[in-house]
């Protein structure tokens, strides 16, 4: 018995799913920016292991990249954020409907 | 059996975690546990022999992304009292159908990928130096090779998101306008008006 690749996407998709459920339900923003580090890791995960299992490096070096993106998505997500606070004092996900009729 | 019995632990440990995270109503709970899951996650990146991404994994997320949140976090006092309305159950049907295919395609995915060749093959480092080193010199030789151009977008990526962070949120850090009274914020834009007339 050892684990195999299908194991590691499984685990994968539940943790995508965690995060995708977590994007779907909160309101808080700051909830949300952790939803979707929760899903970029989940993608990671599935990176490393179809890497190690198909012998390629290029799935390490993607998952690499990701860590990269998901830096910098926090640097300018918290600043937006921040200057949303400071504008509407709440971070509620309903205040953003600026636009609503 | 020590990568199986790792294996199931890390996994039980990091969906209770993540479940925490998206569950919890305290956004201090959901902070600590997003950093114990990413330290859990970074167990599989070891088990899976890439500890180079292991050790980006720790460093990046607990040590630069949780910090940030962190900090964030100190600007966002009124943060418990956020009411989470129920949400449309018709979106909730779709995403759920969205999710099935998604776990149809995962489970397609590897039969289809059986007959992939490997580019870059994991000890690629052997036919340089001629001795088996490990993940992380493999990781440089092709990182710096193949990967050269995307690396420096990455970094300029970065610097670019850097900057953008200190320009967005950075603006009038001496004041903090979030615990001024209207009146006070009115009169303090006075203030820097008359200031700029001056000059």
């Amino acid at each position: 018995m050892s684990v195999t690749l299908n194991d590691y996407l499984i685990l994968s998709t539940i943790i995508f799913m965690i995060g995708m459920y977590g994007a779907l339900r909160r309101k808080n923003l700051l909830m949300l920016f952790f939803s979707t580090e929760i899903m970029l890791n989940a993608v990671n995960i599935g990176m490393a292991a179809i890497s190690k299992f198909h012998g390629d490096l290029t799935g390490q070096m993607f998952a690499f990249f990701i860590i990269a993106i998901a830096a910098s998505e926090v640097a300018i997500g918290l600043g937006l954020l921040v200057l949303w606070f400071k504008r509407n004092n709440n971070i509620n996900l309903d205040s953003l409907q600026s636009m609503k009729g | 059996m020590f990568e199986v019995v790792a294996f199931y632990l890390f996994a039980f440990l990091t969906i209770a975690m993540f479940c925490i995270v998206v569950m919890t109503k305290n956004p201090l709970y959901a902070l600590s546990s997003l950093a114990a899951g990413m330290i859990f996650i970074s167990a599989f990146f070891f088990l899976l022999g890439a500890e180079f991404l292991g050790a980006v994994q720790i460093v990046v997320y607990t040590g630069a992304v949780m910090a940030l949140y962190a900090f964030g976090m100190m600007f966002f006092d009124s943060i418990n009292d956020i009411k989470e309305s129920v949400a449309n159950p018709r979106v909730t049907f779709m995403m759920s159908g969205i999710i099935a295919l998604l776990v149809v395609a995962i489970f397609i995915a590897p039969i289809i990928g059986a007959n992939a060749t490997a580019h870059y093959p994991i000890g690629v480092s052997a036919n340089y130096t001629g001795v088996v080193v490990g993940n992380v010199q493999d990781i440089g030789l092709v990182l710096f090779t193949k990967y050269l151009v995307p690396f420096e977008v990455a970094a300029v990526m970065l610097l670019v998101a850097m900057i953008g962070g200190i320009i967005l949120a950075g603006k009038k850090m001496d004041i903090s306008i979030t615990q001024l009274s209207e009146q006070e914020i009115d009169n303090h834009k006075t203030d820097t008006e008359i200031a700029k007339d001056i000059k």
